[in-house]
């Protein structure tokens, strides 16, 4: 797998679905559409500075609450190239992994790491580096079921290929 | 080391005799579920895949409830879809506006859930039907495509929260108020991946609908899902709701748990959970400030069921919602419409002042019929508080009981019936 460079955008604990996308866009299911409403309930700014292959930051528990995979599917339409927190919310993780959107647990990192620092991803072996610090971390790396998923670029591929 | 209930279930569906926590496995679904937001993204899914059709038009269950009787020209293209995918592939459980209800209302009703099944449903709250112990759990569009394809679905095996119940609970005290406490007591990330297994001789004081509530916000605490054994009163629920056979799993004797609690629901109190999360609770004797309030709703797939239509009208009768309050109230199915039409609890409602809606999922999760306007606050009964849940950035959800929600449209302010004069 590739890795992932880009600025962070930072965020807290308990980041929901309905700050991520809300509710009132879900007559929708275009990934551009949805993206240009990314995180605009918790930051009404993300959109307009984000640049591809950005990363996003957050505490604990990011991505609870609904189970609308328009979530994800915004923030990689938003073109966000990896997703780091301490932990995330289980469906959140599912969808995520389903989508090809990679994102990555590390408590070190999501607590380090700030706004409009530089990091870097390896996906192969789960380290993360601040560039801008020049500090690394090791993040979880996936269990190989996971990895086979991810490698196929989604769970819609994978079963493609297991036929 | 012995399994817990929801360890049993999955073990049988994965054609293994023993799992393990943190175990990867592959189990057979007995159903798959979908709504209106979500199924569109899983039929989109569907089509990429090669496949000829589903894997069993008897076990997928699509529900437009969301946005319906649809709200707008991009909502009823997504009905559209999904009514297209229904009649193409002959799925049988298909319920059209006039026969649909608040899905997880409605599953159980329709006697579409039982006891030791495994199901997946593209929505959050499909942990509802652990109610019944059954093993249910909320999953994406993408996994419920390959749900609908392969009938097969990945979960790790989860740990689990050992939740002792005892007690009777007190008047006015319902499931949604044990729930609150719970998630009060756990934080909206306590049961992060977990189960939480409700036990003890407590349970048998819990109605149906109340265990439904419990069940439903098991997600809201972080849980993979909540679970309540089979007992008297879950066997005679669906011996009149289905004909499926259904099978009891109980958890082994020396069952692990990473954490247990024991709750006496006699000492629990009407409870709120304040803006913006689920874990910020407090019983209603901590609410010492005065909360003015704009909205109630009273309805969802939380509290949306025959005990909370009863329990609101209860509180409503001979009384009038306080001016210039809105009171929305929401049965979540058409057969709790009729029934609660058939006991005259609708006109309770309408004489109260409050109005009467077709069962949709709308206000909770601001879609429509019920959006709030900036600084606006509402007293509801469903199951989140987020900021901009329920319409504007800048308004407050309070999440309560229909006792607690019934009472402060009355008085304008949150209280309880208790308080009421």
């Amino acid at each position: 797998m590739k890795a992932a460079k880009g600025t962070v955008f930072k965020y807290g604990d308990n980041v929901d679905t309905d700050v991520i996308i809300p509710a009132r866009y879900l007559n929708s299911s275009d990934p551009a559409e949805l993206a240009a409403h990314c995180m605009e309930d918790i930051d009404k700014e993300f959109i307009h500075k984000v640049s591809a292959g950005d990363i996003i930051v957050a505490m604990k528990n990011f991505g609870c609450g609904s189970s609308r995979e328009h979530a994800p599917i915004a923030i990689k339409a938003a073109g966000v190239s990896c997703v780091i927190a301490e932990t995330f919310a289980r469906i959140f993780y599912r969808n995520a992994i389903n989508i090809g959107l990679p994102i990555i647990e590390c408590p070190e990192a999501a607590a380090d790491i700030q706004a409009g620092d530089t990091v870097e991803v390896n996906f192969d072996t789960g380290v993360i580096t601040d560039v801008t610090k020049g500090t690394t971390y090791q993040g979880q790396a996936f269990p190989e079921f996971m990895q086979k998923i991810i490698a196929a670029e989604g769970l819609v591929n994978y079963i493609n290929q297991r036929k | 080391m012995g399994m817990t209930m929801t360890q049993k279930i999955l073990a049988a569906h994965a054609g293994l005799d023993k799992v393990e926590a943190g175990q990867l496995i592959e189990a057979d679904l007995d159903l798959v579920l979908g709504n209106d937001i979500t199924s569109p993204v899983a039929i989109k899914e569907m089509d990429k895949m090669n496949v000829d059709g589903v894997f069993d038009k008897d076990k997928i269950a699509l529900v437009p409830d969301h946005f319906v009787p649809n709200k707008d020209i991009k909502s009823a293209e997504h009905c559209k879809c999904v009514r297209e995918f229904a009649h193409r592939h002959e799925i049988t459980n298909y319920f059209e506006v006039g026969e649909m209800g608040i899905e997880h209302a409605l599953l159980p009703e329709k006697g579409l859930t039982v006891a030791g099944d495994v199901i997946i449903g593209a929505d959050s709250h499909t942990c509802t039907y652990g109610a019944l112990g059954a093993f249910s759990t909320g999953v994406g569009s993408t996994d419920m495509a390959a749900g609908m394809a392969t009938g097969k679905a990945w979960f790790k095996v989860p740990s689990a929260i050992r939740f002792r119940l005892t007690g009777k609970p007190a008047e006015w005290v319902s499931g949604k108020d044990v729930i609150l406490h719970i998630i009060g007591m756990i934080g909206v990330d306590g049961a992060l991946y977990k189960s939480m297994e409700f036990t003890g001789d407590g349970v048998k004081n819990l109605s149906m609908d109340d265990r439904f509530t419990i069940a439903n916000m098991a997600i809201e605490a972080g849980g993979k899902n909540g679970i309540f054994p089979v007992d008297e009163l879950t066997v005679s629920y669906m011996k009149e709701h289905s004909d499926r056979p259904y099978t009891v799993y109980e958890a082994d004797e020396d069952a692990v748990y990473d954490e247990e609690y024991t709750i006496d629901l006699s000492t629990l109190r009407p409870t709120v959970a304040f803006p913006h999360l689920p874990e910020n609770t407090k019983t209603i004797d901590e609410i010492t400030e005065d909360i003015p309030i704009d909205q109630v709703v009273i309805g969802s797939c939380t509290n949306g069921r025959i005990d909370d239509m009863r329990t609101a009208a209860k509180v409503l009768q001979g009384r009038h919602v306080a001016k210039g309050l809105r009171c929305i109230v929401i049965p979540a199915t058409q057969a709790v419409y009729l029934q609660a039409m058939e006991e005259g609890l609708l006109k309770i409602f309408v004489e109260a002042g409050a109005v009467v809606s077709t069962p949709t999922c709308g206000p909770c999760l601001g879609g429509y019929m019920g959006i709030l306007a900036q600084g606006e606050r509402c007293v509801s009964t469903t199951n989140r508080n987020f900021v901009g849940r329920m319409g504007h950035v800048d308004s407050e959800i309070y999440l309560a009981s229909p006792a607690v929600a019934a009472a402060s449209a009355v008085a304008g302010r949150i209280t309880c019936p208790c308080r009421l004069k």
